[in-house]
């Protein structure tokens, strides 16, 4: 149990806390005159979650500041011109966002064919390697996402916004959701084997990032329309994402357990009942948030469409998601189910979480319709 | 259970449908979708307005009903539990507990130290010292429980918040009959009062749309097939609407610049702007940007006379229709929203200009160029503003209608520019335009000087002469064939005169063999062009102007009135509205909602949060230290994984029963 109390952190914690408090204090004395109260607030609210975070999970004390550090050397390297993504060694191949979302897939590739690797072959080695590869990934994630925020406002400063505005970039922080909560429970678990399974449904986030990269040349940044110039956007979306990376990482541990429940693989994934709660938890955390989001986004939709509920076909299927997974909390808490009917269950939840994520987007038409594909 | 888990479901799928099936369209097109057998169907049962159907609302009533009974029967129990330390609990039941240890000796325990211990772990005990038995029981994560019970009472909350703001009074009204959806398309002040609700309706959401500078002191709410008037308490005034662009041509930002004013002696209450994300609330009633458009600009049109060649002007209204004879028959006007830009994507520069050549080469290239793009963030579209445009149909006596679509600017092609002209005669076609080429000073006249001198077989014989003498200047044919050459340079100019190259076609398909007609065909054309050439010089001469120079920009204009003038005999008017000038005039939509239950909705909401947040993440863990008969007993219970229980039992046994071995 991870309590808060000062007198048992580590000393790197403060260290971690210093750093993240000067990084605030020198944002706050570069752009607080551009600052309105509530951005103070979210400087302010971000700094203490950040804090938080890194105390909750060692590993964000590195990973965070490397994300920064990374973003940071992009954001020098451009020297406020975009085009020296073009001919800047380090931006072109490393740092400029699409060089690193590039980075990323390729690791998320590489990472999940390692994890399959590891598992069959019974290999730490193999298992650990793709375990560091998918943080390699994430960070590349993260920085690709920052960098990205940074390039928007090269384009133009009316332009510029942060990059969640997009079924693009939401992939993006799909992937960098998704896999951090995995390393989260790897690490807390001890069952690096469960990665063969979770990488699969990043993988196939990263098909569909390049695909949609390279056919409909969704990376290009487009300024906000009007309707989404809103700071909620900034929380209602990663809330949201948060979500939709849990029960997919749900989804795919019940995958696994049902084959452990025939016997498949059974002795090279971690045992059944490791996986029935590790799922549990992520279905916890992904209710959480997406009860968290769905809110977030009637407050936002009060003050942008005129309601706070409209049955707009994306607020319906949040609707029937968040159903489907109270549900099922339910008859896990109150009833007492096990096995392999909620391993089911959690699959089909992807189904229904997919189509509330993509499906509305490309088949339904609503006033969502900027996600669109 | 079971029957709330059906109910649920059926909730679950209607929402479904209504997400599939689009929700509160016009019913015409419902009826013209599904045709009438489905339509009587679908109605009744309301799957065209699920979320509001009797039935809907009955199952959801029901549920919030069966939650509220559950939180009633499970509270009182749960309550008393959270609140209990179980003080009394017997030496039995607490043996029986998995997590327990016992040693001999009543002496082990420094009763000060263990209370140290549980204090600094976070419980809260309490101390039953009664006939030589000391028990301290302690909990910790009570709230665990409370959870449930929030999370329980936050969809009852929540779902009394949605009711507030449901339109369930104004059902009930209209099941008794006092009230009734108007259907008519009448004025607004013309709305009988059983179709008016008063200004102390508590909870509406309405619609209504001003044009700049209008007053309007009523929304309308829809409602089935008709709509409700709703009384505002009072009224909105359209100062501005204004509309900011990116560079891309996206917009950036509708404001609309407001009064509200007093509706008794129409002061000033309030000003200010309402922009999207950003709504004005007067009076408990919030205004939000909902829409824009066209609210009836004056526009400046110069009629061509398609068949008569005359030319006279027009004054009309967007968003109106008018009367106008043409031809000496009486026609309709019907004009559209003006819209004042027109951003169209013209595809990637220099996206034309893919080599061709085998597939594979192709394949390639486009790979190349994806990657080379995916690299940039910056988009490279070539986005071109068209400028304002006008959209009106025409319709006839026989009630038939054709849809026309005229830009104002010039528009630029390959050196020359042109007006565009669209034209369709489908309403799901995509618009043909004819490209009317224009003068230096970008003016259609000489265009049009052109076309009537060459669509009035008067001037026939003229044009052939000219055209028969330019081609027997240099001597190369013989006088006998100069007549016929003549002879046949009227006839096709009679043809052109018809129907355009079409007529043309039909000419040569009746007359000609077949192996030759592609050669007189090519010969044709020669001759139709060169005529045009004598046509504008005869065009210029009548209206005492200098001939044009025979330019090559001066013969790409006469080549591309050929075929504009071709074009104009598919354009199914006898006018051309030539679209000169005009005075935008805009209008603005506003949602007004009064909605007294967002804020228990947003009670509900937080509740909801901290309810799910304590049932997932606090734990409940009871301790029991139990000394007496000759026995000291340390008890855990709490409801998380077991090899969880594990640890904290073996620390919080290391901790209170520290000299004792290991050992039951």
């Amino acid at each position: 149990m991870s309590t808060l109390s000062l007198n048992r952190r580590h000393p790197l914690d403060f260290v971690f806390a210093v750093l993240m408090v000067l990084a605030a204090g020198f944002a706050f004395s570069r752009y607080g005159a551009h600052m309105d109260y509530y951005e103070q607030g979210i400087l302010a609210g971000v700094t203490t979650g950040l804090i938080w975070f890194g105390w909750f999970w060692p590993a964000m004390r590195w990973f965070l500041p490397a994300a920064g550090v990374l973003a940071l050397i992009a954001t020098a390297a451009y020297g406020n011109d975009l085009s020296r993504a073009q001919h800047a060694f380090l931006l072109k191949y490393l740092l400029a966002s699409q060089s690193a979302v590039m980075w990323m897939c390729v690791l998320y590739v590489m990472s999940t064919i390692t994890y399959w690797f590891g598992m069959l072959r019974r290999s730490e080695t193999a298992l650990g390697i793709a375990s560091g590869m998918s943080w390699t990934a994430a960070l590349a994630a993260l920085t690709a996402l920052l960098v990205r925020w940074y390039e928007s406002y090269l384009i133009g400063a009316d332009v510029g916004h942060i990059p969640v505005s997009n079924l693009y970039e939401v992939f993006i922080l799909f992937c960098l959701i998704t896999t951090l909560m995995y390393l989260y429970y790897e690490a807390r678990f001890k069952a690096r084997s469960m990665g063969a399974f979770v990488l699969l449904v990043i993988s196939a986030a990263v098909g569909f990032i390049l695909w949609y990269s390279l056919d409909r040349q969704a990376h290009e940044i487009q300024p906000l329309i009007p309707a989404l110039q809103s700071w909620w956007m900034k929380i209602h979306v990663p809330a949201n994402f948060i979500g939709y990376g849990a029960f997919s990482l749900a989804a795919m541990l019940g995958v696994a357990q049902l084959l452990v429940s025939r016997n498949v693989l059974a002795t090279r994934l971690p045992t059944y009942e490791t996986l029935g709660d590790v799922m549990y938890k992520a279905i916890t955390v992904g209710f959480l948030f997406f009860t968290i989001a769905t809110i977030l986004g009637a407050a936002w939709a009060a003050d942008a469409w005129g309601g706070y509920w409209s049955w707009d076909p994306k607020e319906t299927w949040a609707l029937i998601v968040w159903l489907n997974y109270a549900a099922w909390l339910h008859v896990r808490l109150v009833k007492g189910w096990r096995g392999n009917v909620l391993a089911w269950w959690a699959v089909v939840g992807l189904l229904v979480t997919t189509f509330a994520f993509i499906g509305v987007n490309m088949f339904l038409s609503g006033l969502h319709s900027y996600g669109g594909l | 259970m079971r029957f709330a888990v059906s109910l649920l479901a059926i909730v679950a799928i209607a929402s479904i449908i209504g997400t599939v099936l689009k929700q509160g369209q016009q019913f015409i097109d419902y009826r013209i979708e599904f045709g009438d057998f489905w339509f009587g169907i679908f109605d009744p049962i309301g799957l065209f307005d699920v979320y509001h159907a009797s039935w809907f609302l009955a199952i959801l009533g029901f549920l919030m009903l069966s939650t509220s009974l559950c939180i009633y029967r499970h509270a009182p129990g749960m309550v008393k539990d959270i609140r209990s330390y179980r003080e009394h609990a017997g030496r039995n039941s607490l043996r029986l507990m998995a997590h327990h240890a016992e040693v001999e000796g009543e002496t082990v325990v420094d009763r000060q130290a263990a209370q140290e211990y549980l204090k600094r772990a976070g419980y809260r005990w309490r101390i039953n010292d009664a006939n030589g038995v000391w028990l301290l029981a302690a909990k910790k994560g009570s709230a665990q429980r409370l959870g449930y019970l929030f999370a329980h009472a936050a969809i009852v909350v929540i779902c009394i918040g949605g009711l507030m703001d449901g339109n369930l009074p104004l059902k009930l009204r209209e099941v008794v009959g006092n009230k009734k959806a108007e259907t008519r398309d009448i004025p607004q002040s013309k709305v009988p009062p059983e179709s008016r609700l008063g200004t102390g309706n508590l909870s509406f959401r309405g619609n209504v749309t001003l044009p700049e500078g209008a007053v309007g002191d009523v929304v309308f709410l829809s409602e089935g097939e008709g709509y409700f008037v709703q009384d505002l308490p009072f009224a909105l005034r359209l100062k501005q609407f204004q509309v900011d662009y990116y560079s891309t041509g996206m917009p950036k930002r509708f404001a609309s610049t407001i009064d509200v004013l007093d509706r008794k002696d129409g002061k000033i209450i309030k000003s200010g702007v309402v922009e999207v994300n950003k709504p004005l609330v007067v009076d408990g009633i919030a205004i939000y940007q909902s829409s824009f458009g066209d609210g009836g600009s004056a526009l400046q049109f110069t009629a061509w006379d398609l068949g008569g060649g005359g030319e006279s002007k027009l004054n009309a209204t967007s968003k109106s229709t008018q009367n106008i004879t043409l031809d000496g028959k009486p026609y309709t006007l019907e004009f559209g929203d003006l819209r004042v830009t027109n951003v169209e994507n013209m595809g990637k520069p220099g996206s034309g200009d893919v080599p061709s050549g085998d597939t594979s080469t192709v394949a390639v290239n486009k790979v190349e160029q994806a990657l080379a793009s995916a690299q940039s963030v910056k988009s490279s579209r070539n986005l071109r503003n068209m400028g304002p445009s006008i959209q009106y149909k025409l319709r006839d006596q026989a009630g038939q209608a054709v849809e026309y679509l005229n830009y104002l600017s010039p528009f630029y092609a390959d050196g020359a520019t042109y007006l565009l002209a669209g034209v369709r005669k489908d309403i799901t076609a995509q618009f043909q335009f004819i490209r009317v080429p224009l003068d230096s000073e970008n003016k259609s006249d000489a265009y049009m000087r052109l076309r009537n001198v060459m669509l009035d077989p008067a001037n026939y014989p003229e044009i052939a002469r000219r055209t028969a003498n330019k081609a027997f200047a240099d001597g190369g044919f013989s006088s006998t064939r100069r007549d016929d050459f003549q002879s046949v340079t009227q006839a096709i100019l009679q043809q052109f005169g018809h129907g355009g190259f079409t007529q043309i076609d039909k000419f040569i398909e009746s007359k000609v063999p077949a192996d030759k007609r592609a050669a007189v065909a090519q010969t044709y054309l020669k001759i139709l062009q060169n005529a045009t050439v004598d046509a504008m010089d005869v065009a210029q001469q009548k209206a005492g102007l200098p001939p044009l120079p025979m330019t090559a920009e001066n013969y790409h204009f006469l080549m591309d009135s050929l075929v504009a003038t071709s074009g104009f005999y598919e354009y199914g008017s006898p006018v051309f509205l030539q679209f000169d000038a005009f005075t935008e005039v805009k209008s603005s939509g506003f949602q007004l909602t009064r909605s007294p239950g967002e804020p228990v909705i947003f009670f509900g909401s937080i509740l909801l949060v901290i309810g799910i947040f304590c049932m997932f993440y606090l734990r409940e863990e009871r301790v029991w230290l139990r000394i007496g008969d000759g026995h000291t007993l340390l008890s855990l219970a709490g409801n998380r994984r077991p090899a969880e229980l594990d640890t904290t039992f073996a620390a919080h046994r290391n901790a209170l029963l520290p000299a004792i071995p290991q050992g039951e």
